[in-house]
């Protein structure tokens, strides 16, 4: 018989754990975003749900993305499934753990355990699952482990207090060996999980739940505790793909899309004008808002078009009506979508909102997203998709999706059909803070008619018209005309043309009046001038008659001198004396 | 425990049936509990299968690779290789009544 008489210790009692609390990430889309940065690192995590919830693929996802995207070989012991049906299990996720246990970065070690299998007598210990478990990680030098349904011991066993003294002592021997773990456990119906297994692992505590809202299965994450760090507290939906889990960070944590200058033209010409005079910015996310039967697709239809004429796919996404129908409804008024869908740039995928759920179809819309590589994917109407889930879920989803598409700089248009009526409705208000620009169609009724009208509501970052545009649809398009905007309001289709008429009438009329004004003014400042002559002709009368009697004077004067000339010599007196005496005074002076 | 665990039992019976009760006993490192359980099995293979066992004492901390082929959880462990169905005790044995039930040696005497 053998004997055993080492006493060596179980090696690699590696006691570094750093007062720091490095995170170790998980790589699983959203958890890292969530708990920021992932899992404590050198510590158990407790992973806890009910069945179907997903627990054992979020614990096979943390260990395969462990090893593919961050090098670090990992350990699974799973007390509930087979290697084989583990395997089996994970490939639907695109996970290839057949390939990693092969290629010795991935232990798989199925503990079986049989209710009532075991005779128990006397004391023991969990030694045997230490010497495995320790076995597996220096193996491949593993970092991570899996105890996957670790309470399934609890159904083995039936000695709870060794069971539990035990437990507690492979949390401890875990953390001093330094790997991360994630322990997966049923949700207990008082507590976490059934068998008070958080009583042991207080580090991190994330709880994912399963449950049916209106007919509709989503599921949720909640991190219910994480020491030392903080964690977002809320339960944020999550799904499971063909690329694996996928949480949904309704308050995305990073906010760090590149954006381009670029700007990119939206098919009509006016509304481009309205848009600074070039339209939306690429890699931007754009509402379109409106009432039934308001032309949102239409516009949908004319955008995707334009960016097919650059030569960019387009993905359309139209959950209400068939490619075809789109196709021949855009055909009636001249948009000829058929040859974009054969060249390959326009591509078309419908589906029924009620088909599944908001999770299953924010997976597919992201596969043929990652498939067809769009520079530009147009969701019509977003509103109908959000049915399918609450209102939060629906947020939640555009959000995501948001992100998603920024991310790859996609510009993204969403229609979105409102109830009718000026208010708009809570949802939309709550969805339109995540996007960029914002229009708004809406019908105005009057005079027995409806037409239908554009404003830009907002579209961050440029210049844009604040002005209402009449949307007009004809079978050679659309185009945009100015509304009238007057005293007695808005005044579109019928009411406009009408005014527009009764103003060119006006004006007409104006211009008479202006004219006959003139001419009266004219007659008048005639009759002026012709008073003004009279007056100049009777003035240069008085001056002719003044000038007269100067010339009178003048020679009544002259004649009186020559008068009295005539009369001196006449009388031929002393005319010269006289003139001498006035002589010879002179000159005496002179002397 | 002894330091010298006899491979096989020293009287071994040479009479009818042959058939050989083959159990393995796992233990890690040699612990009260390990001593334990090797002097309690022993003692009850003696008393009910004097001739007819062979005791294998397989210590995990020498072979660990053993553990996960042998599904062993805890420690001590014996396992009823033989005769078939494979039977599972765990403990110290210090329960004789139990190690009986669990060996289903109560019928064979």
């Amino acid at each position: 018989m053998e004997e055993s008489s080492g006493m060596k210790k179980r090696g690699n009692r590696s006691a570094s754990i750093s007062s720091l609390l490095p995170k170790c990430p998980t790589g699983i889309q959203g958890l890292d975003e969530i708990t920021g940065g992932g899992l404590p690192r050198g510590r158990p995590t407790l992973v806890c749900g009910g069945a179907g919830c997903g627990k054992t693929l979020l614990a096979a996802e943390f260990l395969v993305r462990g090893v593919t995207l961050f090098d670090e070989p990992g350990v699974l012991m799973a007390f509930e499934e087979t290697e084989a049906e583990l395997k089996a299990n994970v490939t639907s996720l695109g996970f290839d753990l057949a390939g990693l246990v092969r290629r010795k970065k991935i232990v798989i070690d199925h503990v079986h355990i049989e209710p009532g299998e075991f005779h128990e007598s006397g004391e023991y210990d969990l030694e045997g699952l230490f010497v495995r478990l320790n076995h597996a990680i220096d193996s491949v030098g593993a970092k991570r482990v899996v105890l996957d349904t670790l309470e399934a011991l609890f159904a083995g066993l039936r000695n709870e207090a060794i069971l539990r003294a035990e437990l507690r002592r492979l949390f401890r021997w875990l953390k001093v060996k330094g790997v991360t773990v994630v322990i997966t456990a049923e949700r207990g119906r008082e507590q976490l999980t059934r068998n008070g297994l958080e009583e042991y692992v207080s580090d991190c505590v994330i709880l994912l739940d399963h449950r049916v809202n209106e007919q509709i299965a989503t599921r949720h994450l909640r991190v219910v505790k994480y020491r030392g760090a903080l964690h977002g507290t809320n339960e944020f939906p999550f799904l499971i793909g063909a690329e694996g889990l996928s949480v949904l960070p309704i308050t995305s944590l990073a906010l760090n899309h590149q954006v381009s200058n670029e700007r990119i033209a939206t098919g009509i010409p006016k509304l481009d004008a309205m848009l600074g005079g070039q339209g939306f910015f690429r890699g931007s996310s754009i509402l379109l808002t409106g009432t039934p039967g308001t032309g949102k697709t239409i516009i949908a239809a004319n955008f995707a078009q334009a960016a097919c004429r650059r030569g960019e796919r387009v993905l359309f996404f139209s959950f209400e009506e068939s490619p075809n129908q789109i196709m021949r409804n855009m055909h009636s008024i001249g948009l000829r979508l058929g040859p974009l869908v054969n060249s390959g740039l326009l591509r078309f995928h419908s589906a029924r909102p009620s088909l599944y759920g908001l999770e299953m179809h924010l997976t597919t819309i992201f596969k043929e997203i990652t498939e067809f590589q769009p520079a530009v994917v147009i969701m019509d109407p977003i509103t109908s998709l959000m049915d399918a889930g609450t209102a939060s879920e629906g947020k939640g989803m555009v959000t995501r999706l948001i992100d998603y598409l920024k991310a790859g700089q996609v510009t993204s248009l969403f229609t979105s059909l409102t109830q009718g009526g000026h208010a708009l409705q809570q949802s939309e208000a709550a969805m339109s803070s995540l996007m960029d620009s914002w229009l708004l169609l809406q019908d105005f009724e009057g005079n027995g008619e409806r037409n239908r009208v554009l404003y830009v509501l907002k579209a961050r970052g440029m210049a844009h018209s604040n002005q209402i545009r009449e949307f007009l649809i004809s079978d050679r398009g659309v185009d945009l005309v100015d509304a009238y905007i007057g005293l007695s309001g808005v005044l579109t289709g019928s009411a406009r043309a009408a005014q527009t008429a009764r103003e060119k009438a006006e004006a007409l009329a104006g211009q008479q009046e202006a004219a006959r004004r003139k001419r009266e003014l004219e007659r008048t400042r005639m009759a002026l001038e012709r008073q003004i002559s009279g007056l100049r002709s009777e003035h240069e009368a008085g001056a002719e008659e003044l000038r007269q009697i100067d010339e009178q004077v003048g020679t009544q004067t002259r004649l009186l001198t020559t008068e009295r000339t005539e009369l001196g010599r006449l009388r031929q007196a002393d005319v010269s004396v006289a003139a001498g005496k006035r002589n010879g005074f002179r000159n005496g002076r002179g002397h | 425990m002894k330091s010298k665990i006899p491979r096989r039992s020293p009287s071994r019976s040479r009479r009818q049936p042959p058939k050989l009760w083959q159990l393995r006993l796992y233990v890690m490192d040699q612990t009260p509990k390990s001593v334990a359980a090797f002097s309690n099995l022993k003692k009850i293979c003696e008393s009910h299968l004097k001739g007819r066992y062979r005791i294998t004492v397989i210590d995990l901390l020498k072979q660990p690779q053993l553990a996960k082929g042998d599904q062993i959880l805890a420690t001590p462990t014996v396992v009823r290789w033989l005769p078939n169905p494979v039977r599972t005790i765990i403990g110290n044995l210090s329960d004789t009544e139990h190690v009986l039930v669990g060996l289903d040696l109560r019928a064979a005497d």
